[in-house]
């Protein structure tokens, strides 16, 4: 409903306001369609299009099979699973359990707080990050994925907010009742934020899917490459996936083969995506953010 | 994004009123605990913080410590405690080092353009979200717009690539017209703009989120009243609508600011090699190649301290700015996107 106060825009600005927006949200849309489309269109297609499909007549998984077939996407995409669930569980398991402990007056809670929030105003660097993750035996690791991203200070913030809304009295009569911390953590105050443990275990596992950089940094094995790196190596080195690793004759398209590739990187920021989104508007997230 | 300050005055002084009922072990301010009571009452909170605070040691903590080797002859078969010390002879080495010049001007240059380019893209964009009459064209724009911001780098410069590049479906078009294809993607003059371009398709509608929360916190009777008085669209937008978002648009603004050299480290490394180091060279690229690639591991350290430190000066200095502005600036806390 149009507020009473609030006059209609004339025709020229209300078609600003469209060609703008939309034009952002085709800008969004149109290349990742053309990527889906193309990953599914058949060589015919490709070939009359000159290259790219905006919609494939004749779908085929062809360049889906051809890509699984090599074991060497099979393997990335285990790797990149194996990081995201094994990574996210443990980076919600500190967070949760350091943002409750700093969320209540205990002995410790300030400076451990303070160590936190440090670490939001400077990062130790490239090279001595290197160093240590060497130091430790990680390299050629998986680990080396998971362990350096173990805790978030923009996620734990998040919680602890979060944790620290939770009403007082709820907490005091559990220890009235006799229940110790850990259990007013597990049959209280986990169980009452249920929506933000989601939101927050939804990014870390987006990280971690997403990670390239450490990949790059930590791992030479390409046994043990994340699907980010193959994406890199292979659709922006433009390497191809075919002659090296594959081995199938004929293969199709590269060009849908490479598109192929992408859609894989994208599925799973797709498949959670409307979750995470519900959250937006809540406030969950900018809950976190009031000045 | 994101910045969660602490009041002194939030729920914390509110949960410690005296006149509460206590528990057998409720918690107080604790000064007047001896300190084994408190660690009686604690031990399972200290529990919780155990892991926790083994990260931040061994991934932050001894890091940063790490930076020494910036002031060594770094040799990793000797390692840090065996390594020679060399002063500030390493900073002296890069001061002479054109590349580490080049790379410093990308950095800034990269940073100027895309603090002016792109942080008024994202408040022009909520603006116009939020004059939407219509609830449910708003929710369809902001799911779509929020998309890209949990999309890696890899995958959107892929999908730049496959777009905008040599071969991509843009120049494909321009090709079939009959017309030159346009180098986008490897031009070292436009990368600037590339970069900024890509910046905006991925991240400005995620920043929009902030600014409608902080749009929708402004009072509607105020644009009731002006609208009453006669104010038309444009003076409720300078005389309500801005200043109300005044202290939030401060606040990104100096998140912004310390971040400025950070400028998007995956976003160059991985277009380093399509645009040339004379144009994508910043440094933290300069800091991985010289020192994990090159092995010049002294030098890259040094690069890296010296851009850790200038970060975080330039964050203190655009708060206290702030502060001398009368805004709350961001005390000491700051997040990252």
């Amino acid at each position: 409903m149009r507020p009473i106060w609030k006059e209609r825009p004339s025709p020229a600005y209300q078609t600003i306001k469209a060609v703008v927006l939309g034009g952002f949200a085709l800008a969004i849309i149109i290349p990742i369609m053309v990527v889906v489309s193309t990953s599914l269109a058949s060589d015919q297609d490709i070939i009359s299009a000159g290259g790219y499909v905006l919609w494939p007549s004749h779908p085929t998984v062809k360049a889906y099979e051809t890509l699984f077939s090599g074991g060497l996407m099979g393997r990335a995409i285990m790797v990149s699973v194996f990081v995201t669930v094994v990574g996210t569980a443990i980076a919600l398991a500190t967070t949760i359990a350091l943002a409750y402990a700093t969320s209540r007056p205990v002995l410790f809670g300030r400076p451990v707080l303070l160590l936190v929030l440090f670490t939001l105003l400077f990062a130790p660097g490239i090279i001595p990050m290197f160093l240590i993750v060497k130091q430790l035996g990680l390299i050629d690791s998986l680990w080396s994925l998971i362990l350096p991203g173990a805790l978030g200070a923009f996620n734990f913030v998040v919680m602890r907010t979060f944790f620290m809304n939770v009403p007082q009295e709820i907490l005091e009569s559990a220890r009235i009742d006799g229940a110790s911390d850990f259990t007013i953590l597990r049959r209280i105050v986990m169980p009452l934020s249920k929506a933000v443990i989601a939101v927050v275990g939804l990014f870390y596992a987006v990280g971690f899917w997403n990670a390239f950089f450490n990949a790059l940094l930590y791992l030479n094995d390409t046994a043990k490459w994340p699907v980010q790196v193959i994406l890199r190596t292979y659709v922006l080195q433009g390497k191809s996936l075919s002659a090296d690793q594959l081995g199938v004759a004929p293969p199709p398209q590269p060009q849908s083969l490479q598109m192929a590739v992408v859609v894989v990187a994208l599925v799973p920021i797709a498949m959670v995506y409307p979750f995470l989104q519900r959250h937006f508007n809540k406030g969950v997230i900018t809950g976190a953010v009031k000045g | 994004m994101t910045l969660v300050t602490e009041r002194p005055d939030s729920a914390k002084t509110v949960r410690e009123t005296p006149k509460r009922r206590r528990g057998r072990r409720q918690r107080s301010t604790g000064q007047e605990l001896p300190f084994g009571v408190r660690l009686r009452r604690d031990w399972q909170m200290l529990v919780l913080m155990v892991p926790g605070v083994l990260f931040l040691l061994v991934f932050f903590y001894v890091p940063v410590l790490g930076n020494v080797v910036a002031f060594q002859d770094f040799q990793p078969y000797l390692g840090i405690m065996h390594s020679e010390w060399n002063g500030v002879q390493n900073f002296i080495n890069l001061y002479a080092n054109p590349d580490f010049w080049d790379a410093l001007r990308n950095t800034l240059v990269l940073a100027f353009v895309q603090l002016v380019l792109f942080f008024p893209v994202p408040l022009a964009m909520a603006l116009i979200v939020d004059s939407l009459v219509s609830n449910r064209t708003r929710r369809a724009f902001q799911t779509i717009a929020y998309l890209p911001h949990f999309l890696s780098w890899v995958l959107v410069i892929a999908l730049f690539q496959q777009s905008l590049g040599g071969a991509g479906f843009v120049n494909n078009l321009l090709r079939q017209a009959g017309l030159d294809p346009i180098p986008f993607m490897t031009n070292p003059d436009t990368f600037p703009l590339l970069v900024v371009a890509q910046l905006v398709w991925k991240d400005a509608g995620w920043a929009m989120i902030i600014f409608l929360a902080a749009l929708s916190a402004v009072d509607v009777s105020l644009y009731e009243a002006a609208a009453a008085d006669g104010a038309g669209r444009w003076r409720r937008l300078w005389h309500i609508t801005l200043p109300s978002m005044r202290t939030v648009i401060v606040l990104l603004l100096i998140l912004r600011i310390g971040d400025v050299l950070s400028v998007g480290f995956e976003q160059f490394i991985l277009q380093r090699d399509s645009v040339g180091p004379g144009a994508a060279e910043v440094l933290d690229t300069f800091t991985y190649y010289a020192g994990v690639v090159g092995g010049d591991w002294s030098s890259g350290a040094a690069a890296g301290l010296a851009k850790g430190v200038v970060g975080a000066l330039l964050l203190w200095g655009a708060n206290s700015i702030a502060h001398r502005l009368g805004e709350p600036g961001i005390f000491q806390k700051r997040g990252q996107s």
